[in-house]
This record gives structure tokens, C-alpha cells and sequence, in this order.
């Protein structure tokens, strides 16, 4: 049976649509549908249960633990109080999952992962700490509230006092509704946001807290999709596989060039000698959306690589996605047709995010 | 989940209203709402000839692609050219406004195969049913 977070009766009630997604039974849109969704989070605010995904508590020197071997980041010269991105790497170089680092105190760190990679990466976690190391999985102990749109720090300032110290990729330890809890500013739509990371059985009086305010709409995994293609952030078992590499993937910048992790190696060489794909950028030139799976080819209709997502975008008014282009195809001209056995279509390949107006750092 | 009483129906959702040898063809309620907000449809040309039950047309939604089929055999006359401007209309108007292609029909007879409003009705509560048997057996 699927996993169930502690929000679930809530987005029943609200009339949502539920899906499977990575062994969780989530919600996929509210019955006033993605497009309205879109907007409230692009224009005001909105919340995202994001409880089914996994935090691990690891309790140690990032060194003498082997944890600076397992991330692609560095985490020597990493602030207390800061967030950053990364990736864990198998010895070739693919990407296991990819994942942000808390780090909580000088020997205390936080890493949360995707849902569906939780057993993979506790299993991998386990194997490799050391010494010393204190491997714990809270996964299931917390939840987490993301609060994404340009009005958010100003719903959240009657919730988080002092929220407005927190600037990009920061985070502190507030009390919330009574709760002490680490709240970053990070998330996962391209717009001013945070994440609360909230104990399991409480989160029902924080989403309830949140959706009291009238300038706050629940969103679902649907559009989380969508407002993560416009930015173009990646989304593991899309852009990210065991098979396909940061540098791949248009993310080496998240691998430290110099340290030792696992992986390391393989992502040196193939900077070196140039990857084999390269992950692009598709904007059609209809409301036709790439879609993964489609093919790619070029215009004279060489088969060039593969699309491995895709949406209709509704800040552009066009289908957008992102695919990967075998090496030969990389510089083959600034327009590529995507599509399967039924209809083909033509798209521009242009630079990342599609969508330029977020008020990330806003 | 409004069905209209005169329309026959496909169990792929889609419906058509016969008048005159002319099956104007969309799709139904309970379509639109299972696709959610849709993004864009691809008109077939006119002229077409289509079978019963063959491929029609495609729509999309924000997140995904799907086909329609035509519910009868025949000649595709004519095609609602506001949809390509204007998809949304498929989800606010079905029955109405939002018909996709009027078909010349070929076979009057295949009507036989196809649902009427009873059965259509009867069918989207099987559909229901089966839905909570699945979520009782968890």
C-alpha cells in the first residue's frame, strides 16, 4: 500500500485529484486546476505538501564520517545556517539522487532527498559513513510545508518571526506555532519561497494555519512540474538518472572540481573528453508541448536524441520541455522537431530558465 | 456530470449528435474534467475520412497528450477552428461550443454500437464503482 502523509485527508477534502508518485499516494491538482494554480503560485502564494520527500540527520566531522565523500558539494567551507545543492554519485559518475545539505551545526547535517530514492540513499549513506558518523532517517518523523510565490514572506511573517533574515539558501530554526523547526529559504518553483520542516502529526494545524490566509492557495505535484520546467530545474528520473551525469545535465557547477566524492573521477574524465549528451532546452513553436519520450531530430531529420519532460507552459503561452542531444547534435543548429509515430513539431532551442521573471532572489 | 439526454456516447468519452446523416462529435463532461485544463488540440483536416472508432484527433492538457476517436465512420465536413485559438473552450462548453468536427456519416447503422444516455450514464457509475472497489481492497 502507498505511503500517506499526514496531509492526506486534508487534500481529500479539499476535492483533490490523488496519484500515485514515488510509492506516495499524492495530490495531483485541486479542482480548480493546474492553470489556476499556476497563477497563485506565480502571482501570490502557495503551498506544496511536500512530506513524502526524505531527511536524513547525520551526526559528525563531514570528513572523519565519510559524508564529504557521498555529496558532489563541498561541505568543508559550508556556513552553519546555509543550504546546497548537490548530488550523491555512483563510481561512474551517475547521479543516485540529487539533494541539499543543511548544515545544522559544525558537526550536524541535515540532507533531504527525493521520495522515491529514500531506501536507495539511506542504503548507500549506511554503507559508506564511518567512524564515528550517526546515520539517522527522519524521513518519516517530518513533514514539510513548502510556501512558494512572491507574497510569501509576507504570509509567513505573522507565522515565522524574523523571517525576513533568511536570504537565499539560508535557513534558521523558528518557532513555529509553537514547534521549533528549521524553516530555509529554498524551494523548487523559480519564486521567493521557504520550507517548513514540521514534526509528522502537527502538520495538519501548519496547513491549516496557512490556508486561513486568503492569499493562499494549496498546489499540487502538477504544477510543481510545470513551474519547475519554466525554470528549468532538474527532476530526478528525468534529468537525473544512475545513467546520466551532472555534467550531462548541465549542473557540473554542483560538483566541487577538486575534492574527493564518489564519482569524482568519472565526471573529470568526461568533462575532459566531452560528454556524450547534453541536456537542452526546447521551446515549440505551437501550444504543443514536448513530452518525454518524444524523439528529437534534427531538421533534416536525423534521430538526435530524446525529450525527458515536457508541459505546457502557461507564463509563455507555449509548450516547452527539456531533452537530451547525443554529442554529434550539440551544434547543429539553434532548431530541433520533437514528436513520435503520429505528428512531428518544430522548436527553438534556447537558454535556460523559459522562464525569466521569478522572484527567487527577489 | 451533465450527459445530455439525445447524444449517443463512446466509452472512450466521446459523444455525437446526429442530425441528418451530419454526427457533430466532442467530447463529454466527464472527459474535460479528467483532462483537466486543456492546453491544445490538433484539428484533423477536413476531408478526412475516419472510421468508427479510429483516431480523430489528439488534445492536450498542461501535463499530458491524448487521442480522441471518432465515434462514427464518415467524412469529416467541418472543424471548430476557435479551439485552436481558444482550447480552453473544451473545458467550459462540451456539449455546446465546444464541438471539435461535424462528420458526413458513411454507415448509419453503426450507431448501434454506441451508448445511449441510460447506458452512458450506467457506465461512468461502473466506471465509479470500480474505483471504490479498488480503494476498499487497500
Amino acid at each position: 500500500m502507498a505511503h500517506r502523509t499526514p496531509l492526506y485527508q486534508q487534500h481529500v477534502a479539499l476535492g483533490a485529484k490523488i496519484v500515485p508518485f514515488g510509492g506516495w499516494d499524492m495530490p495531483l491538482q485541486y479542482p480548480e486546476g493546474i492553470l489556476k494554480e499556476h497563477e497563485a503560485n506565480r502571482r501570490n502564494c502557495s503551498i506544496f505538501d511536500c512530506s513524502h520527500m526524505g531527511e536524513f540527520i547525520i551526526s559528525g566531522a563531514a570528513d572523519t564520517t565519510g559524508l564529504d565523500r557521498l555529496v558532489s558539494q563541498p561541505l568543508a567551507d559550508q556556513p552553519v545556517g546555509t543550504c546546497r545543492y548537490g548530488f550523491a554519485l555512483n563510481e561512474r559518475g551517475g547521479v543516485i539522487d540529487d539533494l541539499i545539505v543543511y548544515r545544522l551545526e559544525e558537526k550536524k547535517w541535515m540532507v533531504v532527498v527525493n521520495a522515491a530514492n529514500i531506501d536507495k540513499d539511506a542504503a548507500h549513506f549506511r554503507a559508506h559513513l564511518k567512524g564515528t558518523g550517526v546515520f539517522n532517517d527522519v524521513s518519516f518523523a517530518t513533514a514539510k510545508l513548502d510556501v512558494q510565490g512572491p507574497l510569501s514572506r509576507d504570509v509567513l511573517r505573522p507565522l515565522v518571526s524574523g523571517i525576513e533574515r533568511l536570504t537565499h539558501y539560508t535557513f534558521g530554526v523558528f518557532n513555529v506555532l509553537g514547534e521549533e523547526v528549521i524553516v530555509s529559504r529554498t524551494g523548487y518553483t523559480g519564486e521567493l519561497g521557504y520550507e517548513i520542516y514540521y514534526p509528522w502529526e502537527k502538520a495538519p494545524r501548519l496547513w491549516e494555519a496557512l490556508l486561513a490566509d486568503p492569499r493562499v492557495k494549496p498546489t499540487g505535484l502538477g504544477v510543481r512540474d510545470v513551474l519547475r520546467v519554466e525554470v528549468c530545474y532538474p527532476l530526478y528520473g528525468h534529468e537525473l538518472s544512475e545513467d546520466i551525469s551532472p555534467v550531462q545535465a548541465g549542473l557540473k557547477r554542483f560538483a566541487d572540481p577538486v575534492k574527493d566524492f564518489i564519482g569524482a573521477e568519472a565526471l573529470r574524465t568526461e568533462v575532459l573528453r566531452g560528454p556524450s549528451q547534453q541536456l537542452v532546452c526546447l521551446a515549440s513553436r505551437s501550444r504543443r508541448a514536448p513530452r518525454q519520450g518524444h524523439m528529437l531530430f534534427t531538421t533534416d531529420g536525423m534521430p538526435a536524441g530524446i525529450a525527458v519532460s515536457g508541459t505546457f507552459s502557461p507564463a509563455l503561452g507555449i509548450g516547452i520541455g527539456m531533452g537530451f542531444l547525443k554529442k554529434e547534435f550539440t551544434s547543429h543548429g539553434k532548431e530541433i522537431i520533437f514528436g513520435d509515430e503520429k505528428f512531428k513539431e518544430r522548436a527553438d532551442l534556447v537558454a535556460r530558465p523559459f522562464y525569466k521573471e521569478g522572484t527567487l532572489k527577489g | 456530470m451533465e450527459i445530455i439526454e439525445h447524444f449517443l456516447y463512446t466509452k472512450e468519452h466521446e459523444w455525437v449528435n446526429i442530425e441528418d446523416n451530419i454526427g457533430t462529435v466532442g467530447i463529454t463532461d466527464y472527459a474535460q474534467q479528467a483532462l483537466g485544463d486543456i492546453t491544445y488540440v490538433e484539428l484533423p483536416a477536413v476531408d478526412k475520412e475516419v472510421e468508427q472508432f479510429e483516431q480523430l484527433l489528439s488534445v492536450e492538457s498542461v501535463k499530458s497528450a491524448s487521442d480522441i476517436f471518432s465515434p462514427i465512420s464518415g467524412k469529416v465536413l467541418e472543424v471548430n477552428e476557435d479551439l485552436t485559438e481558444d482550447p480552453s473552450i473544451l473545458n467550459r462548453y462540451c456539449y455546446d461550443k465546444g464541438w471539435i468536427v461535424k462528420v458526413e456519416i458513411s454507415d448509419a447503422d453503426e450507431t448501434s454500437n454506441l451508448l445511449t444516455a441510460d447506458e452512458y450514464r450506467n457506465y461512468l457509475a461502473s466506471l465509479d464503482r470500480n474505483d471504490n472497489g479498488e480503494s476498499a481492497e487497500e
